[in-house]
């Protein structure tokens, strides 16, 4: 079980939070192209390495906040609030 | 003493404390401190089992959680346990335990023809041989594989023990509580730190316990044990736990432990746990794992009577057990010349040291040689002879390059082998860590590791005894972050060992028919793994696959390196270029009970009861599992089935006055001054014109476009809505708005509230209800003039709170009245009361969903399959064409969303009024069209309407609203297909009269 | 008081009154005011004022529990802020645990380390009871106060009486 710092609530138990998908996805205004739209919706990354990802703490604050996590090791590199942009951490992607 | 073969004066057994138990059905006499396995070997009795596929005779190879053979079932009826490890089954008065693979009894058994057949069962067997013909794998092949293969059997009986869990959280955690871990646990437990030591084993001390020669401090290994394990005791920071194996690693340093608490007393206590599983989070781990010492690899290895050196050793030292009165030893290492000393002293005779090595030395050695003990340089040993027990072996020399010559038989009931000792990296490699191949010592050792973990001692290969207690020191240090340490002084101890083989010992001949196990729990021989590399396999992953080395339950613990070697040899490549195959949790198995722990029963999963549960159950309701919700499906009178019983509910509710308990609808206050605007940008639907105590039917879509829930929300106040949602989306919809809220609109004041469980709602429905509840709602005018279908008003019932909602879900005329859930029971029994002249009914869910369908109102999740539009389903009026934006309208714009043969709802009526359609079946154009055809497609529901005195059926079907009155076929699994009529899925009073009454 | 392990209560709570008080800093600042608080709580924290007690269960957050007759003073401090206070008296059932086994029958189904120097007296927050949602708030050394849901309640009091059977029979020490 992995032990995922939520930034308002400190350390906690995995089973305490659900998993929100890929972070950063920017939701695109109702007229964009059919392409744009289905990117939106369907196309990520799946990546092998460091992933941007979102968590809600659902049995915690509630609150959703974003993660850096190795997808190799599950090491997290990072943990800030939603509308704070990317970390740097020096590793790549 | 009882036992002929047990030792007075020897063991850590207690003479004073006789334990009998039975074995097969046989009395069998041992002492406190027996195992299963160490009180048969000292009545001279090494058949305990049969083998997997072959159903050899076995017996143990081992004395410890590793041992592959010795598997027995334990206990009787519910408390029946498989595949238990009689070198780890503790012995206590009345324990039952019997040997298993074998019919009728072990000495003789059927099965065991199945080793004749050898030649014909080679690796990739099954998938060689049962491919034809096809028809008999059912019927033929894999029940009779099924019968002969297998370990144990299954208990049929519920189990009656419980089980439980705990979360423990620790600065150090130390696996293994031999000299490392010890040394490792006082270190770190001295600087405060908060430590679990745990062991598999019913004492501390690892090999310790086996050792008679080595001195620390002037004491004797054990009585070094028992000083530290003392100090450990007494040290308020540190827990320490026996019987209790860490069996998995998982991310983060979270470690699971299973700890036996009864199964080695013959009287627990009535309310004791049988076991208790710890989820361990450590901030830091040390492995103190140990090592386990390797079997070898040669014709007939597996007679009973054939066993590690080591473990002679332990039953010697633990248990005051000789395995046997004359003894082979076959090995490559200095460790077993300290076995072989060990036993002679003891007054077991040694036939022969048969060593490996060309040209053995060292001070063992030397001390063997003193002893008088016949030691045979570049000796292998080329099979062993014997059935149930080993009788002799061929002992055989290893010329200049490798050539056997020709051997002597030498006489003798015990064979003790000693391939060197392979570092335990279970754990290390559980926990993602990786593995690098040591040269000197010819085995893999942990590498660098993701999780903070850290072994110590012969895990990762350091062996002397002094080293090793460093090493623990250091391990516990530097996990609890400190620097000065105990120390101790070891006066006494054997060198570490030198050398180690691993693979197929040389052999004179090809051994076509030779039987030599690699893996003996799966019954692999060396020569299955060199056909499976013959055939192809490279990659040791498949090699595992293929012939199922290292897969049964012990994980390869025994064989793994061996198998490895085989494949390395073969292939004319080194170890480290094969690797070694994955290690999966967990280290040792784990009963279902352990894992289940408190959930098991009523416990299973919450049990979530709405506030009229007790009124329904004490009025006979039957109930229907709803999620974790509880809810009365229908309530039956005396002599009436489900059927009866919901056709009078849907009457009394078309007719008088029916009440339901609808508190299970998801609720959710949102509130704050952009309330409105959220709503507008959440639900398909505008609300910005929706006045003050007006409600309106809300449907929410993915961003995908496809329908995701609905319900009626209502208008409290100008910046305050009171949402309903279905009760299986009221989790889903709250999160789905909290992510947007949160993530997409941060700017909005508003917020979030569920109201679910505050307010019981309780739904009156039917002409009646009206003239029911005007009298109690403590003035409130409800007339159809003042409350018109669609509207909510605030006020109280009897004095209580009262949110109440003309809302309709049976196309009656009908109210739902929320009322804060602590009160609702008192509330509900007053409209009960109320009701009684005008004939009020209490209906269940059933009948719920027979009034829903026959007015051709849609169930998300059951009309919708989470790819309908809300134009699939009749709902496209509901969806605003002037908001800028809402969650859907992008993917709701997209051509195929709006294609003419999307599947669209619509009502199905079978031409024959009493033929019932089942939900799920498919709808096709044609009676009789030959398979595959496509469906032009599918009923979502179906009931039996009292009102219409018919079967009406909702499906969807594509293009399905330009088909009205058109035909299509049900095809039937029995009897010919029904045929079909499409018609207006609103089925029942499509004006809306009575709605509006 | 119902024994569920040796030296170990665990008791229902009678009916309180609930309230879930959501908005930005200053509508939880003037919370905290009118329940004659210094301050808002932090993260994770209780406090206690003559107006009642204020549970900060997330950053915009607060449960209060209000002493009797405050509710007005607070709805007249927030009226000009905006902010959602939404009564859910009855969405909760609370029960007392408590006892030198207190802890550790807590940890027997939540996943929170409940060692005083990790959960000190104050403390309160979300977690999980096994599968159920609950609050702990811990209000004295040897003593919680567990808010669940109405509907989970019979099934987190079964789980705790479960581990109570059990617990006696381990030496838990860290
Ligand atoms: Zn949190």
């Amino acid at each position: 079980m992995l032990l995922i710092d939520c930034p308002y609530c400190g350390p906690r138990a995995e089973i305490e939070f659900a998993y929100g998908g890929e972070a950063h996805i920017v939701r695109p205004a109702a007229d964009v192209s059919e392409a744009e739209w289905e990117a939106f919706l369907y196309l990520r990354d799946n990546t092998k390495g460091v992933l941007a990802e979102r968590w809600r703490h659902s049995h915690g604050c509630g609150r959703f906040f974003n993660a850096l996590r190795d997808t190799r090791t599950d090491r997290f590199l990072a943990f800030y609030e939603i509308g704070t942009p990317r970390p740097e951490t020096g590793e790549a992607a | 003493m009882s036992g002929v073969f047990r030792l007075a004066g020897r063991g850590r057994i207690d003479p004073s404390r006789p334990v009998a138990f039975r074995f097969d059905g046989r009395l069998i006499r041992g002492y406190a401190g027996d195992t299963v396995a160490s009180a048969l070997l000292a009545e001279g009795r090494h058949l305990m089992g049969r083998s997997f596929k072959y159903h050899r005779p076995r017996g143990p190879v081992s004395a410890g959680s590793d041992e592959p053979n010795a598997l027995i079932g334990v206990g009787e009826g519910g408390r029946y346990t498989p595949n238990l490890r009689a070198t780890q089954v503790e012995i206590h008065d009345g324990l039952v335990a019997v040997s298993q693979n074998r019919a009728p009894s072990l000495r003789f058994d059927i099965g065991a023809l199945n080793t004749l057949a050898a030649p014909l069962l080679p690796a990739g067997f099954y998938y060689k041989t049962f491919m034809w013909p096809r028809g008999f794998w059912d019927k033929v092949y894999e029940p009779l594989i099924r019968r002969a293969a297998g370990l144990g059997r299954a208990p049929e009986a519920p189990d009656p023990d419980h089980y439980a869990l705990h979360y423990a959280h620790c600065d150090v955690l130390v696996a293994g509580g031999g000299p490392a871990g010890l040394a490792a646990a006082l270190a770190a437990g001295r600087m405060g730190a908060r430590v679990i030591l745990c062991d598999e084993n019913a004492e501390f001390g690892g090999s310790l316990l086996a050792d008679a020669y080595s001195r620390i401090d002037g004491l004797t290994a054990m009585d070094w044990v028992a000083r530290m394990v003392a100090e450990l005791e007494r040290l308020p920071n540190v827990q320490l736990l026996t019987r209790c194996s860490a069996f998995h690693y998982g991310p983060h340093n979270m470690v699971a432990l299973n700890q036996r608490l009864t199964d080695h007393l013959a009287m627990p206590p009535a309310d004791m746990p049988r076991e208790r599983i710890w989820q361990v989070r450590a901030r830091e781990v040390v492995l103190a794992a140990g090592a386990l010492e390797r079997a070898l690899v040669f014709e007939g290895n597996d007679r009973p009577g054939i066993m590690l050196a080591s473990a002679a050793r332990t039953y010697l030292h633990r248990y005051g057990v000789a395995c046997g009165r004359k003894a082979v030893v076959v090995t490559a290492d200095d460790a077993a010349y300290r076995v072989a000393l060990d036993l002679a002293e003891a007054g077991v005779k040694i036939a022969a040291i048969a060593d490996l090595r060309p040209v053995p030395g060292g001070t063992l050695v030397e001390a063997a040689r003193a002893r008088g003990i016949r030691i045979l340089p570049a000796t292998t040993i080329q099979r062993a002879h014997g059935h149930l027990r080993v009788t002799g072996a061929e002992l055989a020399p290893v010329g200049e390059g490798g050539a056997v010559g020709k051997g002597r038989a030498v006489a003798c009931d015990l064979v003790l082998m000693s391939g060197g000792f392979t570092p335990s990296l279970h754990l290390h490699s559980q926990a993602r860590g990786a593995l690098r191949f040591d040269d000197a010592l010819g085995v893999y050792l942990p590498g660098e590791a993701i999780e903070r973990v850290r072994s110590a001692g012969a895990c990762r290969g350091v062996f002397a005894l002094d080293a090793v207690l460093r090493d623990g020191v250091a391990a516990g240090l530097a996990a609890a972050g400190g620097e000065n340490g105990p120390e101790w002084r070891v006066t006494r101890q054997d060198a570490p060992g030198t050398g180690g083989f691993a693979g197929a010992l040389p052999r004179r001949g090809p051994g076509h028919l030779a039987l030599a196990f690699v893996d003996f729990q799966n019954d692999v021989t060396a020569k299955d793994v060199k056909l499976a590399v013959r055939e192809g396999f490279r990659s040791i992953e498949h090699v595992k696959r293929y012939t199922t080395t290292g897969m049964a339950t012990d994980q390869g613990k025994g064989s793994n390196v061996n198998a490895l070697a085989i494949v390395s040899n073969v292939l004319g490549r080194r170890p480290e270029e094969i690797g070694l195959t994955t290690y999966r949790p967990p280290y040792t198995p784990v009963t279902f009970g352990a894992f289940a722990g408190h959930a098991r029963g009523d416990q299973f999963d919450p049990l979530r009861l709405p506030p009229m549960d007790g009124w329904a159950r004490a009025r006979g309701a039957v109930f229907e599992d709803v999620g974790q919700w509880r809810r009365a499906r229908y309530f039956p009178r005396a002599g009436e089935d489900m059927a009866a019983a919901v056709a009078r509910e849907c009457r009394a509710v078309r007719s008088a006055a029916g009440i339901f308990d609808a508190s299970t609808l998801g609720k959710i206050e949102v509130a704050g001054p952009d309330a409105a605007e959220f709503m507008n940008r959440f639900y398909v639907n505008a609300w910005t014109k929706l006045g003050v105590g007006k409600c309106r039917y809300g449907l929410v879509c993915r961003d995908s476009g496809f329908v995701y829930d609905d319900g009626v929300v209502g208008r409290i106040a100008a910046d305050r809505f009171h949402v309903t949602t279905t009760t299986g989306g009221a989790a889903g919809v709250l999160n789905m708005m909290e992510d947007y809220l949160q993530t997409e609109w941060a700017d909005l004041d508003v917020w979030l509230t569920s109201v679910t469980e505050q307010w019981a709602v309780i739904a009156l429905q039917g002409p009646r209800a009206r003239e029911i509840l005007a009298p109690l709602v403590d003035g409130l005018d409800i007339s159809a003039a003042s409350m018109p279908h669609m509207t909510l008003r605030e006020g109280s019932i009897g004095g209580v709170p009262m949110r109440l909602f003309r809302v309709s879900f049976t196309g009656e005329l009908g109210y739902e009245i929320n009322v804060p859930s602590g009160q609702a029971r008192a509330v509900w029994d007053r409209v009960w009361q109320a009701g009684a002249a005008c004939g009020l009914t209490p209906y269940g869910t059933e009948a719920m969903h027979v009034l829903r369908a026959e007015k051709g109102y849609l169930i998300v999740g059951q009309e919708t399959d989470g790819t309908m539009t809300p134009g699939d389903v009749g709902c496209g009026w509901a969806v605003s064409k002037v908001k800028p934006d809402f969650i859907g309208k992008r993917a709701l714009a997209l051509p195929a969303m709006n294609a003419p043969d999307r599947l669209q709802m619509v009502g199905v009526l079978t031409d024959d009024p009493l033929s019932m359609l089942e939900e799920g079946m498919q709808l096709v154009a044609a009676a009789h069209i030959p398979a595959p055809t496509s469906a032009e497609g599918h009923v979502t529901s179906s009931y039996f309407s009292p009102a219409l005195g018919r079967s009406i059926a909702l499906a969807m079907v594509k293009g399905g609203r330009g088909r009205m009155g058109t035909g299509l076929y049900a095809p039937c699994l029995d009897g010919p297909p029904l045929k079909v009529t499409l018609v207006d899925p609103v089925f029942y009073d499509p004006e809306g009269a009575r709605l509006n009454g | 008081m119902v024994e569920i392990a040796e030296g170990c209560t665990l008791d229902s709570l009678p009916p309180m009154i609930r309230l879930v008080l959501q908005g930005r800093a200053a509508a939880l600042d003037a919370a905290a005011g009118a329940l004659g608080l210094d301050a808002v709580p932090p993260l994770l924290r209780a406090a206690s004022g003559a107006g009642g007690q204020a549970l900060r269960l997330g950053p915009f957050e607060l449960m209060i529990l209000p002493a009797l007759g405050s509710r007005a003073g607070l709805d007249a401090a927030l009226a000009a802020l905006p902010h959602s206070l939404v009564d859910v008296s009855d969405r909760h059932v609370g029960f007392v645990l408590e006892g030198a086994r207190a802890a550790d029958i807590l940890a027997g189904l939540c996943p929170l380390d409940f060692a005083p120097s990790s959960f000190p007296v104050g403390m309160v927050t979300r977690t999980l009871l096994d599968k159920a949602g609950a609050a702990i708030w811990r209000t004295g050394a040897q003593t919680f106060h567990i808010e669940v849901w109405r509907s989970f309640a019979p099934y987190v009091e079964a789980q705790l009486r479960e581990v109570g059977r059990g617990i006696s029979f381990s030496l838990l020490s860290v």
